[in-house]
């Protein structure tokens, strides 16, 4: 589980936030590692597990949360720093042979302000129900598309 | 009244966080203007204020998560001034430095091999879809697992230095909180020679597609300028640590060895009503030409050498091309870049072999001082950090340079003449044409730190305006 966002800026905490909520759970064969947001080496980590949950907050989805299945990028328009699951997804599979499924749990968020240390409140209802849901399909090893 | 044209690019792609680039087009499509906007917050030197003094080198990580470590170090080597800590322990010093050339190594891996190398080996101006890490990844499989492959050993010694890979908290005021077990140092040193390997092949990349195409890289986006660093008492490049220096275009010495608690007596700091952003310039130019670079290429300009064997063979050769006077060509930024690197996995090679990095007197301190100034050359360029503490341990100023805003001015320099150089007179201004100035920019690495990176926040939006202000073309890229 690959949780990404900054805590310094509110809501961007989300994927963080999951993420320890994830260790504390301490599910047998599942490892957690948090970021402020994806790099390429991440690649590596990808290509060495069977699944990837990738965990971020989200701007625009419909509350509390989403899942979707990542495809890999065959190919990238544009790219900062910042690298998308899919990109790393897809430098997984080119470069080091992954054959892996990714999931993508995006939580919405509403406030992204620099240097508002919480989560909003509605944010945490979202990261309460997504932590639950996810927590399911993580038990099962069965994941399964939610929202848009 | 003539037709005006106005062409924004926003954000700049591959740099970090949000830029702007705009374009004022004549009736003739000539470039009238050209200006490079960084969307900068300055809201952290007064987030700061009223928090302790030792909070500092954790807290200011979150001004970036793209070289946190910088900020780390920079705060803390400027909180080890208030405690009073003028000298670390050896083994707190070689540590706080494995984690610095960890930092400059994985930087410039990410930079070189995942954000430039597309331009490089695709061209400017092929096309968006094909000019991207992922095809770099179908085409030079074996370049891209470099580039990983650099990028996760830099990552890991910052990991095992600074407890973890983004925001640690290794550095304290007056030292470091661990030491390097023999477990971690002999996994690094299993891998070392190849991450040497790798480190000399992406230098002969970077020189060999510099000499191979200095005929145009010689003009792009060139210019004479003065350059900045700090250095070492005897002159060598330190990235860690060190007193300032700059030099004009030609080589003469505008200061030497001052030292950082100083900066302020020879650095000034202009404001300008369309940017957020500060303007540094050398006191003794004048805010009018005293702007200067900052990164790789000055640092390498300004070095009287470098104090490892096969990083100061390639700088000798990169001042030949030069006659040995500094070199101003911005797109030698990248050979500059790969010099450093080499010499951040020497330095790190090196630093493993020495027995100092498993000591166990880790914190000294001395007499408490109400001011700390910590400079480190960051991967981008010199990195300021400036603090007042009062006598309850709160902070109560703070003022920071970044090593993008000392790179503004070369930025907007870069593009002015890019600009005018591959767009003026173009009957259309192909994507193409537009990445010509993002190449520029990109030679900085600029970091515009503070960006959201929450789903779907990232468009990269093109805007042709007319003279009246209305958009007559829109376009814009995918966010992730």
């Amino acid at each position: 589980m690959l949780c990404i966002g900054n805590p310094a800026r509110g809501d961007d905490g989300l994927g963080p936030a999951f993420g320890e909520r994830f260790e504390a759970m301490g599910l047998s064969g599942v490892t957690v590692d948090s970021c402020y947001q994806l790099s390429v080496e991440d690649a590596v980590d990808v290509a060495e597990h069977d699944t990837t949950v990738f965990v971020d907050a989200d701007a625009s989805c419909a509350p509390p949360f989403r899942v979707v299945r990542v495809a890999p990028a065959t190919e990238a328009t544009f790219t900062t720093h910042f690298v998308s699951p899919g990109e790393v997804l897809g430098l997984a599979k080119q470069c080091f042979g992954a054959s892996g499924e990714a999931w993508l749990v995006g939580v919405r968020g509403y406030v992204f302000e620099p240097f508002v240390l919480a989560l909003s409140e509605g944010a945490k209802a979202n990261l309460e129900e997504a932590v639950k849901a996810v927590a399911e399909m993580v038990r099962n090893r069965s994941f399964h598309q939610v929202g848009g | 009244m003539a037709e005006v044209r106005k062409i924004a690019i926003d954000p700049v792609t591959r740099v970090e966080g949000h830029g702007k680039v705009t374009l004022l087009l004549d009736e003739k499509n000539q470039v009238t203007q050209a200006r490079f906007h960084i969307v900068e917050f300055r809201g952290f030197e007064r987030f700061v204020r009223g928090r302790p003094y030792w909070e500092m080198p954790v807290l200011v990580q979150r001004l970036c998560g793209i070289c946190p470590v910088s900020h780390h170090l920079a705060a803390a080597k400027a909180m080890d001034m208030v405690v009073g800590a003028d000298r670390l322990t050896p083994t707190a010093e070689k540590m706080r430095r494995l984690m610095h050339y960890g930092q400059t190594l994985q930087s410039h891996a990410l930079h070189f091999f995942h954000l430039v190398s597309p331009d490089l080996l695709f061209g400017f101006d092929a096309d968006p879809t094909v000019r991207n890490v992922i095809a770099v990844a179908g085409r030079y499989p074996e370049l891209a697992v470099q580039g990983v492959m650099l990028r996760k050993f830099g990552q890991e010694v910052i990991k095992a230095t600074a407890g973890k890979k983004v925001h640690g908290t290794g550095a304290i005021p007056g030292g470091i909180n661990k030491n390097l077990s023999i477990e971690e140092r002999d996994a690094f040193l299993k891998d070392s020679d190849q991450i040497m390997t790798w480190a000399r092949g992406a230098l002969a990349i970077a020189k060999d597609y510099t000499l191979k195409h200095l005929d145009t890289l010689a003009s792009f986006g060139s210019f004479e300028s003065s350059h900045l660093s700090i250095v070492r008492a005897d002159g060598a490049m330190d990235l860690y640590d060190g007193n300032l220096r700059a030099i004009t275009a030609d080589g003469q010495v505008i200061f030497d060895q001052v030292p950082p608690i100083d900066y302020a007596e020879v650095i000034g700091e202009e404001v300008k009503s369309w940017s957020y952003m500060k303007f540094p310039f050398i006191k003794k130019v004048g805010p009018e030409n005293g702007w200067y670079r900052v990164g790789p290429l000055a640092r390498v300009n300004n070095a009287r050498f470098i104090d490892t064997p096969e990083a100061e063979a390639a700088r000798k050769e990169f001042m030949a091309l030069t006659n040995g006077k500094p070199n101003n060509i911005t797109m030698a930024y990248h050979w500059a870049r790969m010099i450093e690197l080499l010499h951040a996995v020497e330095k790190i090679r090196d630093l493993l072999h020495d027995p100092d990095l498993q000591g166990t007197d880790l914190v000294t301190k001395g007499e408490r001082r109400r001011r700390g100034v910590g400079i480190v050359e960051a991967p981008r360029g010199t990195l300021f950090h400036d603090y007042e503490v009062d006598e309850n341990d709160q902070v109560v100023k703070a003022n920071l340079i970044v090593s993008t805003t000392s790179n503004n001015e070369p930025m907007n320099r870069a593009v002015q003449q890019v600009a005018r150089q591959y767009i003026s007179g173009k009957p259309e201004v192909t994507e193409g044409l537009l990445n010509h100035i993002e190449v520029a920019i990109r030679a900085y690495d600029p970091c515009l730190s503070c960006a959201t990176h929450a789903l779907g926040q990232m468009p990269l939006v093109v805007e042709v305006v007319d003279s009246a202000g209305a958009v007559v073309s829109r376009g814009a890229r995918g966010a992730p």
